[in-house]
């Protein structure tokens, strides 16, 4: 499984559901913008290690939303504090998966510590997660998707990119359309 | 014998302008000083309160909180502020995202640990250099009111504002 595999996945899955979906910073903004832009998708263009952040403080915010972000394993090093707080609020309505390729993508593919001995699912439960889950095919993670909207899934993956071109919006118009429906209550 | 004004302590008198401000969302990562007004924060049920690892992480929350429509506050020391400025810079400021950082600024006047000394000099500078505007409290400045301004400079800004409170400030602590 590569990284565009999960996020065609998951792209389904936030179709289906509705659910507000937040993008990880480089390539995989990309892809999940060439997969399947929708105005129920925030693109993270700066902050590193902050998408698993804003997911949670969203989810918290809107417990009448399902919220589901997609995060990397370098990033989730750079913000490891993140999976305490997660484990700590626990939101029914949060979901974050973690495409772990093992590398930084973005930037050429450097080996992150996953890729030797970091074992990302352990420290999601060492820091008090209940639902965590792990999956390596995208078969395996359509059923995870299928199951739940809350926890914490860790996804295997080889490091690779897809050329998913640039995204062509400006902060402003990416924001402004996302909170046009993610501020608005439910209907 | 006449009834004189009810004297808040200083973090009475931030909580109270927390709730005239409207804040409904906060996180925090502690210092001594603020050790009275986040149990305040905390048991007040009309805000979600929860406490962060590092204020950058805070800044993160609280961005996601606002687009789920929240009015978000940062309780925080200014050696958070070196921790958050990337974020500040490359989250808030680029999709124009306000937070209030309500900052207990150590590192100035009277500060006994000389660790605190180099930020402290830093923290106003750094805000300079990053165009975030900063109120400090002052004579015959309500501290709520400072509050509410500095909240509503952020919301009508749309960028992250700070309240700086130094070390003075915490001593009127009853």
């Amino acid at each position: 499984m590569k990284r565009i595999d999960a996020i065609n996945e998951i792209a389904t899955k936030v179709k289906e559901s509705g659910a507000l979906l937040i993008g990880n910073i480089g390539i995989p903004c990309k892809e999940i913008h060439h997969v399947c832009d929708v105005p129920t998708n925030f693109y993270m263009l700066g902050s590193m290690g902050l998408a698993s952040s804003i997911g949670l403080g969203l989810a918290l915010a809107r417990p009448d939303k399902k919220v589901v972000a997609i995060d990397g394993d370098g990033s989730i090093l750079m913000n490891m504090g993140t999976l305490a707080t997660i484990a700590t609020q626990s939101p029914e309505n949060y979901l974050l998966v973690i495409v772990d390729n093992g590398a930084y993508g973005s930037t050429g593919n450097q080996p992150t510590a996953t890729s030797v001995v970091t074992d990302l699912a352990a420290v999601a439960r060492g820091a008090g997660n209940k639902d965590v889950f792990e999956v390596s095919t995208p078969e395996e993670l359509r059923d995870v998707l299928k199951s739940t909207d809350k926890g914490i899934i860790v996804a295997k993956a080889e490091p690779g990119n897809t050329d998913a071109p640039v995204i062509e919006m400006t902060p402003e118009g990416i924001i402004e359309r996302f909170t046009d429906i993610s501020s608005q209550p439910s209907h | 014998m006449t009834g004189s004004p009810e004297i808040l302590t200083p973090s009475e008198a931030v909580f109270k302008g927390i709730n005239d401000a409207g804040i409904d969302f906060i996180v925090s990562v502690p210092c001594a000083n603020l050790k009275e007004l986040i149990p305040m924060v905390d048991k007040a049920p009309e805000i979600l309160h929860l406490p962060v690892t590092r204020e950058e992480e805070g800044v993160g929350i609280c961005a996601g909180a606002y687009m789920g429509g929240k009015k978000t506050a940062m309780l925080m020391q200014n050696s958070g502020l070196g921790n958050s400025i990337n974020a500040l810079a490359s989250l808030n400021q680029l999709y124009n995202i306000p937070l209030l950082m309500i900052v207990s600024h150590r590192g100035v006047e009277g500060e006994p640990i000389v660790a605190q000394v180099p930020m402290g000099e830093l923290t106003s500078k750094l805000l300079d250099t990053m165009e975030i505007p900063y109120f400090m409290p002052g004579k015959d400045v309500d501290s709520a009111d400072l509050i509410v301004k500095a909240w509503n400079t952020a919301a009508e800004q749309k960028k992250p504002v700070a309240v700086l409170l130094p070390i003075p400030f915490w001593r009127k602590q009853a």
